[in-house]
């Protein structure tokens, strides 16, 4: 069955006379216990297209159904069954954190104790400071608050919206085990980020760029598509062989990608030659090998394609 | 000479120590990336080296100048961006810079010449009367460098510059920066994005409010076995004890 369902959304704001598109024409699925990402940078329509599914907004046109219920005509339905974390924190700062819980769970007719079971793994790391104000928490603890909340009524589809921007690396990936662990509950999520390397601990994504999907699939599904050849080119000068490479006829495409450049060329032909060329450029200890592309460079590829079409 | 040379390094607020006898120093022209887990000391840290906040203890001098004596010329010689605050929404793009220009001490005629120079560079010509809301946050990042790099400072401080811009202007992004050190530009950079640390000549990570490891990304990779800059700072900080409570 179909957790939520979404068919030409579509969504305009005007700002000082002129309109801006939020969201073009927007379809997808997403089955029910599914963990999909919505990945895209910042203005790519994310927040708008869950501010929509949660019955905080209206489409200008289009239909959405969340756990069978229409956004429009069954919108109180909706905001019993589903959880929703916002970008920006939107507890209450001066409540603390028992009180946020036990606020939430009173809102949606249930208690801390019924439903504690859903929250205690995420909740424990979060107990001791039950007395201290929502607003003096750090950042991570907040994240944790705010989850705990969305939690709380035990909702059948969770919205997350950028839980992991800003956060480092290690909290990052806490994060997603406890996302992991909650999809074991049954519950279908559904969470926004703009880091791509985010993409692989999804069933589904969703890849987002301008209010358009530029693709959506499983994350093996969305790499088996890269159409090109890629390359990854090393030399020690790593700014010089970008700058080099960038002028270079046959290149296509040329990114900086951690330690080494990946590249496509127009045609794979003549590698000899280019790297003669680079060779007589100066690049030294050159190296190209093939590799297979990861979201990202698919991600960059759409991208470009969007802007020749 | 030294961009940057700290020595111990130390702030502490009440009992609380963010900062823990840090020591390290930054060749002129050098990229250097400032990793760490959120609560480390990576904001307390770079606000001292701006002169922006008073540390405890220890030594260190920005652009050839100390930290406790000469705060005002160390705030003069450094440009500084950050993701969550850089230009003035409700400005234009011209009054942006010619704010910043009056605010790093250049002469109208140089904010004139500088103008032209870098709304050609960023290709800004027709929106040079825009408000800085106007514009999509990719563009806005590139201008917020470009502001910030106007008077040609000797360092810049860039704080998570990329966050939230899609992965095309990323690079571009950091093809600036690039060139920016080609150039001579010391830049000392925040980051979550692993692959960017990849981009640094040299990173350090902190953990706890002390640096637990300093060095070139490959040598960093070679002593923790690690495949990726990711992989070395997740060894690392998983070793942290405080949690950024």
């Amino acid at each position: 069955m179909t957790a939520v369902e979404i068919k030409n959304i579509k969504k305009t704001f005007t700002v000082e006379k002129s309109t801006i598109t939020a969201l073009q024409d927007i379809s997808f699925e997403v089955n029910q216990g599914e963990l999909f990402g919505l990945i895209g940078s910042d203005g790519a329509g994310k927040t708008t297209l869950f501010r929509i599914l949660t019955t905080l907004m209206l489409a200008d046109s289009g239909i959405a159904v969340v756990d069978g219920y229409d956004v429009v005509k069954d919108f109180k339905e909706i905001r019993k069954r589903v959880g929703y974390m916002p970008g920006r924190f939107s507890l209450y700062q001066d409540l603390t954190v028992e009180e946020n819980l036990s606020f939430f769970a009173t809102l949606f007719n249930t208690s801390i104790e019924e439903n504690y079971d859903l929250i205690k793994d995420i909740y424990v790391q979060i107990e001791k400071f039950r007395k201290r104000k929502a607003g003096a928490l750090s950042g991570g603890m907040k994240q944790k608050l705010a989850l705990s909340c969305a939690l709380i009524h035990k909702p059948s589809v969770l919205f997350l919206d950028e839980p992991t921007t800003g956060v480092d690396a290690v909290s990052r990936r806490e994060f997603w085990d406890l996302l992991h662990n909650l999809q074991q509950q049954k519950i279908t999520i559904l969470v926004s980020t703009p880091y791509m390397d985010e993409a692989s601990l999804c069933d589904r994504v969703a890849l987002i760029q301008d209010g358009r999907i530029l693709d959506i699939d499983s994350p093996h599904g969305i790499t088996k598509k890269f159409k090109h050849t890629l390359w990854s080119a090393r030399a020690e000068n790593m700014y010089k062989l970008l700058t080099d490479l960038n002028i270079q006829p046959e290149v296509n495409s040329c990114y900086p990608f951690g330690q080494e450049h990946h590249v496509t060329f127009k045609t794979v032909d003549n590698l000899k030659s280019i790297e003669a060329r680079l060779n007589q450029l100066g690049n030294k200890s050159l190296k190209f090998e093939q590799i297979t592309a990861g979201i990202e460079d698919c991600f960059m590829d759409l991208m470009e394609q969007q802007k020749i079409v | 000479m030294k961009a940057i040379s700290v020595q111990n390094l130390t702030k502490r607020f009440g009992s609380f120590t963010a900062v823990d006898k840090i020591t390290f120093d930054v060749a002129q022209g050098e990229i250097f990336g400032f990793l760490g887990a959120n609560g480390a000391g990576k904001t307390t840290a770079m606000r001292m080296l701006c002169g922006l906040s008073m540390p405890t203890s220890g030594e260190a001098t920005v652009a050839g100048f100390d930290l406790y004596k000469n705060a005002e010329k160390i705030k003069q010689s450094i440009g500084y961006m950050s993701q969550k605050f850089s230009l003035y929404e409700d400005l234009t793009i011209r009054e942006n810079i010619r704010f910043y220009g009056g605010i790093y001490g250049l002469s109208n005629s140089e904010i004139k010449v500088k103008t032209e120079r870098l709304v050609n560079s960023l290709n800004l010509e027709d929106k040079l009367n825009s408000l800085v809301k106007s514009l999509p946050l990719g563009w806005k990042q590139k201008l917020s460098f470009s502001v910030a790099m106007i008077h040609d400072p000797k360092i810049v401080f860039l704080d998570e510059p990329t966050g939230g811009v899609d992965p095309i202007t990323r690079r571009e992004f950091w093809t600036m920066i690039f060139e920016a050190a080609n150039l001579g530009t010391t830049v000392f950079v925040t980051t979550h994005y692993m692959d960017e640390a990849e981009y640094c000549n040299r990173v350090s990570i902190m953990v706890d409010g002390q640096i637990d490891a300093l060095g070139a990304p490959l040598e960093l990779k070679n002593r923790y076995s690690a495949a990726d800059m990711g992989e070395v700072f997740l060894k690392l900080a998983r070793r942290a004890k405080r949690g950024d409570d």
